[in-house]
């Protein structure tokens, strides 16, 4: 027990090192940008027309006028206290922005990532235990379409044929246009986020199927499987007894590691579909120049993928007891 | 006259692939005059026999400008596999050879750059360099090495532990004879898959974050630029905008997809039984 809080308290400083690093980094690109916030956020023709006292108070709420150096330090300081800035854009705190967000994002990925993973995992199972049949190509064939389809495009053509052609979902937006928050039911967000949620889904669903494949492929070519056929057990007993418990460790870090890709998946996908995500602040405040919101946005966004990746190492101890001995030993 | 083999069709495949994306491409830049002509009389025409894949508000032709969009997102996609795969070569490598202080540098840079979710660090990358074609080439460029670089410093570290290369050593062959002889012919096929299998990614990553609004100017025929703009036409009905433009792209990545396969099956011939 004392060697697994060891094991997670190692990962765990690791983690905030990495987090760190990320931070430092997106601060380090976003103020190399030579794009003038000023110039995208008030326009040519208005600075013209401004004093140089308010043009200079402009300066000053964009931060143009602040060293990078004293500028970072300031955020970290700030951040580690808690305050995550405040949002030059929405002009609220960023932690209020990006809690707002987050809350109609999760709705959005948690559905995508559990349909992707379960389906993806079964797809792939199939896939693998049926290497070559009619199914296996089947299944390979969707993988390979689409891995090369983008998933904004998919997004577009899914909003052409169900909601302009047959009306059955709405264009966008995550609740109904003009709905006062309070009467704004579950099954109205459910409605709203379906069309997303699919999109991310059918992409997701690819790659987590591609990899279980070629995993449960090895499997079925193993000494083992082979001795169970010759035992006569059927292919069906081979699966499932054999060939889960052994994928199941490329599937967890294929689980946690599909986070990342859905984030980025449902940043395009928000945007196809004026959904009032996460991923679509992150697009208006790096368009608009707002540093704190995209810089908090980063952050919290890496800070979950890297919890996936803890998660899914604490998770390897959990399923197979090797690992657990193995790290115990060490 | 031997029979025909796997091999031949791989061989075939490849070369036919290739020879379409470069038809492509050419085609795409003699277009490029003929896509940016406006004609009124002929605006929101459905697909039909003479504007194949129907024209926009401005009457331009879609399937002209589909083509000189599919060139440059080709070009970028050559350009910034190319850098990204050199520099993953670069950095797997020194990650391996050098071991210590260096692969622990470079290790904790491969966690970070994944770390980010990718299309996001596109975009930083992107605005840090003011976004434009510049902007969207590093962006790709610089973000796509990380997963190559983790593949190249394995093999290489498994090669540097394999009998035969420590044999080499201790009779005595210099450190760039064994890589010449040994490590190379292990890496290139690698190192040459991995390099087209990054064009996908690539390409799709280059028309996303120009469709986001971080790429290439709308000024410029990109696909990324075709489809966000179609996107204020669409619930009028005028769905060819957006559904050739995409399906046409989605060609092109499937065929260097398929490229990227078929090298694989010529390289590495055992994998093709997998």
């Amino acid at each position: 027990m004392k060697h697994r809080l060891m094991f997670t308290g190692k990962k765990l400083i690791r983690m905030v090192l990495l987090l760190l690093g990320v931070s430092l980094a997106a601060f380090l690109l976003m103020s190399a940008s030579p794009l003038d916030p000023l110039q995208t956020n008030v326009g040519q023709a208005a600075l013209g027309t401004m004093s140089q006292e308010q043009i200079a108070k402009l300066e000053d709420y964009w931060g143009v006028n602040t060293p990078p150096v004293e500028r970072y330090l300031g955020w970290l300081g700030d951040f580690i206290r808690g305050d995550m800035g405040t949002s030059l854009l929405y002009r609220q705190p960023v932690s209020t922005v990006i809690g707002q967000r987050l809350q109609s994002s999760l709705w959005l990925m948690a559905f995508a990532w559990v349909i992707s993973g379960v389906l993806g995992l079964t797809l792939g199972v199939i896939a693998g235990a049926r290497r070559g049949k009619l199914a296996d190509k089947l299944i390979r064939g969707y993988c390979w379409l689409i891995s090369s389809t983008p998933a904004f495009w998919l997004a577009l053509v899914l909003l052409v044929i169900f909601s302009v052609w047959l009306g059955l979902f709405p264009i966008g937006l995550s609740v109904p246009i003009g709905a006062d928050a309070a009467s704004v039911t579950l099954s109205d967000r459910l409605y709203h986020a379906f069309l997303p949620a699919l999109t991310l889904s059918i992409t997701g669903v690819a790659n987590i199927a591609m990899h279980t494949r070629e995993k449960m492929a090895d499997i079925m070519e193993s000494d083992y499987v082979l001795f169970a056929k010759a035992r006569g057990e059927s292919t069906r007993s081979i699966v499932l007894r054999h060939g889960l418990r052994n994928v199941a460790l490329p599937a967890i870090t294929l689980q946690f590691a599909s986070i990342s890709e859905i984030f980025g998946g449902s940043v395009l996908v928000e945007q196809v579909f004026s959904y009032p995500g996460l991923g679509q602040a992150a697009v208006n405040a790096g368009l608009g120049s707002d540093l704190p919101l995209l810089l908090g946005i980063t952050v919290v966004s890496a800070a979950i993928v890297f919890g996936g990746n803890l998660i899914a190492d604490l998770l390897y101890g959990v399923v197979d007891p090797k690992i657990r001995r193995g790290v115990a030993r060490k | 006259m031997r029979r025909w083999n796997g091999r031949k069709n791989a061989l075939f495949l490849l070369c036919a692939a290739a020879v379409v994306l470069c038809v492509v491409a050419v085609a795409g830049g003699l277009l490029g005059g003929q896509a940016m002509v406006t004609d009124f009389t002929r605006k929101n025409l459905a697909p039909c026999g003479r504007f194949l894949f129907g024209t926009d508000w401005m009457g331009r032709d879609m399937l002209s400008r589909t083509l000189t969009g599919l060139s440059l997102s080709i070009r970028i996609g050559l350009l910034t596999a190319g850098v990204s795969a050199v520099i993953a070569l670069l950095l797997g490598v020194a990650s391996a050879v050098c071991g210590g202080w260096v692969d622990g540098v470079i290790s904790w840079c491969i966690d970070l750059v994944m770390g980010i979710p990718h299309i996001l660090l596109v975009m930083l990358i992107s605005l840090a360099f003011g976004k434009g074609f510049v902007g969207v080439v590093a962006g790709v460029a610089l973000s796509h090495w990380p997963s190559l670089a983790r593949v190249i410093r394995g093999e290489v570290l498994q090669l540097r532990g394999a009998v035969y290369v420590r044999t080499a050593e201790k009779l005595g062959v210099s450190r760039l004879t064994i890589a010449r002889r040994h490590l190379l012919p292990h890496l290139l096929p690698q190192f040459l898959t991995g390099l087209v299998l990054q064009f996908p990614h690539a390409i799709l990553h280059e028309a996303s974050v120009t469709f986001l609004g971080f790429g290439l100017s709308p000024e410029q025929p990109a696909i990324g630029v075709i489809l966000s703009e179609s996107m204020s036409y669409l619930t009028t009905g005028k769905w060819w905008l957006a559904v050739f433009p995409g399906l046409s792209l989605v060609l092109v990545v499937v065929l260097f997809a398929a490229m990227g396969e078929q090298l694989r099956k010529l390289l590495d011939p055992a994998s093709v039984h997998l």
